[in-house]
């Protein structure tokens, strides 16, 4: 089924936006998608009729909150195939979702000086800064992987990286910069093989094609609610439950025990024991509504047309003179973000003008500054598609690339 | 309303950069790197001002500060200089509301809507925040006439 276009962006009130004068060409769901009225609605719903903490009250409301915060826990199990909803935990990002395994690690891992972290070269800082800190806490070392002139994950030494040492392997799903999708099948089965463990960073996977936890066979993913059309301040860690079920309190306090004397505490099962204090109950139920929305155009169709665009995108760049494109070229293998050179303007520079014409592009270092590093860039201009994209919104950022070229000319 | 950011005065300056690359003696040299969008300067002085040179990486509203910077800097009193670098700042700083002085900032009356983009004012004030560093460590102070 391809996507109804028109009746897609109706449901989104910013996509009628004008930004200069410009019809609003959004081309940054990679840093942060739009939310369609059915979330917003949903949320407001929810503050105005529902309103109670959770997990606590007896009364109506508190109830009413309980079940429509565990219902939203629920949907996001099954939308990425976890066994049961107590897999998922809510935290407030990706980065959170990742800071928790990290911190919690060293003590379910017992890890010391000798073990091993493997990491990529393609990583959002997320996914880096934490094992870095957590190699320097722990005496452990910190590898990676490379990455290819192609921009793919350089699986070469996977043998020889992944050894008896390794303890865990925290890869990214797909690229925040490059777009690549990286399939994990040999590195999961070679840290299976060793016994480690393996992450998965899925805060620009899980938003845009199907992901089940089970296929994967990892045994931790992260992702994030504000790239796939709900709000802030809400993400999730799932985790094989015979996993988090060993593992720590990582903010400890409310909701996260069992029993509490002055001499000491035990804590409750996951995930209570990682949501610590009241949690973005609104936003967890917002995140609830975008899995629906999801789940109503099909993650199937969502991808299928960003497959569409990306080709779309890939070929009106190359048609740019000037334009150089990072990462895979061809649609196979990659998602729909696309980071690009123009030959002679700075990033920056490219996405002020740009602005001026509406278009909403991210320039900088994407948060991946190792990635600019591996290409010989101090920065990249980074368009970004999602399921309201259409190609007349392509062909505006290729005129906008033009207007840049003119003023540098 | 983009062309009141890049006004042909930027632009020259970014394609045709004045006194670009670092030079030896120099006594302080600072280094300075925006974390948000990765440009880098490097900014060497003299301890009397009669060489100021420079090397960075960035985007047109950084590198043509550089350019400027040096133009209107180089060859200057301390104090003179940092009367300058005042009426610069207060240019960046006022929202598009400081009408600048030609006499005062030279070819740097261009930045004056570079202080419309929030944004972007840190581009253009991150040479002169590495030439305030470099002078320090060259022991020029703000205000030599009191320190010395």
């Amino acid at each position: 089924m391809t996507l109804d276009l028109v009746q897609v962006r109706a449901d989104f009130p910013i996509l009628t936006r004008e930004i200069n004068g410009h019809p609003l060409v959004y081309l940054d769901s990679a840093n942060t998608s739009q939310k369609p009225r059915q979330v917003l609605e949903a949320m407001q719903d929810h503050q105005e009729r529902h309103n109670g903490n959770v997990s606590r009250s007896v009364h109506t409301l508190g109830t009413e909150a309980t079940a429509a915060y565990e219902g939203a826990r629920e949907k996001i199990a099954a939308f990425i195939g976890a066994a049961r909803p107590e897999e998922v935990v809510f935290t407030k990002n990706s980065t959170e979702a990742i800071n928790l395994v990290a911190w919690t690690a060293s003590d379910f891992l017992s890890l010391g000086p000798g073990d091993e972290i493997v990491v990529s070269e393609m990583e959002h800082h997320s996914n880096l800064v934490p094992w870095q800190l957590l190699c320097q806490r722990t005496g452990a070392t910190l590898r990676w992987f490379g990455v290819t002139d192609e921009g793919r994950l350089d699986e070469s030494q996977l043998d020889e990286l992944v050894n008896e040492r390794t303890k865990l392997v925290s890869v990214v799903h797909m690229s925040n910069i490059l777009g690549t999708i990286n399939d994990p099948a040999r590195i999961v089965a070679r840290a299976h093989e060793v016994g480690a463990l393996v992450m998965l960073d899925c805060s620009q996977s899980v938003p845009h094609f199907p992901v089940n936890v089970a296929d994967l066979g990892v045994d931790f993913i992260a992702f994030t609610g504000h790239k796939m059309l709900g709000p802030t301040g809400i993400g999730a860690l799932w985790g094989r439950y015979e996993l988090l079920e060993r593992m720590p309190p990582f903010l400890a306090g409310g909701s996260t025990i069992e029993t509490v004397t002055m001499a000491g505490t035990t804590f409750a099962p996951p995930p209570a024991r990682f949501e610590g204090g009241t949690p973005p109950i609104t936003e967890a139920i917002g995140l609830g509504a975008a899995v629906d929305y999801l789940n109503k155009l099909g993650m199937e169709n969502i991808h299928r047309h960003e497959q569409e665009i990306t080709a779309y995108a890939l070929k009106a760049l190359a048609d740019v003179p000037g334009v150089t494109i990072f990462g895979p070229g061809t649609p196979e293998g990659r998602g729909g973000t696309v980071s690009f050179a123009v030959d002679g303007v700075h990033p920056h520079d490219v996405g002020q003008i740009l602005d001026d014409l509406g278009v909403e592009v991210r320039v900088g270092h994407h948060c991946a500054r190792p990635v600019c590093t591996r290409f010989g860039v101090p920065a990249m201009t980074r368009a970004s598609f999602y399921l309201y994209t259409t190609t007349d919104e392509i062909d505006a950022l290729a005129r906008g690339l033009e207007q840049v070229r003119k003023v540098f000319a | 309303m983009i062309d009141a950011l890049y006004q042909d005065i930027i632009l020259d300056h970014y394609k045709h950069p004045h006194g670009r690359g670092l030079r030896d003696p120099f006594q302080g040299e600072a280094h300075h790197v925006n974390p948000t969008c990765g440009d880098e300067i490097t900014v060497r002085v003299t301890e009397d001002l009669s060489e100021i040179s420079y090397d960075g990486m960035g985007c047109s509203i950084s590198q043509a500060s550089a350019s400027v910077l040096h133009e209107l800097l180089k060859g200057r009193t301390p104090g003179e200089a940092f009367e300058i670098h005042e009426a610069f700042l207060a240019l960046m700083q006022g929202r598009g509301q400081v009408e600048p002085d030609e006499d005062v900032l030279g070819d740097g009356i261009a930045f004056a809507g570079v202080a419309k983009y929030p944004a972007r004012v840190k581009c253009a004030l991150l040479p002169w925040m590495a030439f305030k560093d470099a002078a320090a460590r060259a022991g020029i102070s703000v205000n030599p006439e009191v320190s010395a």
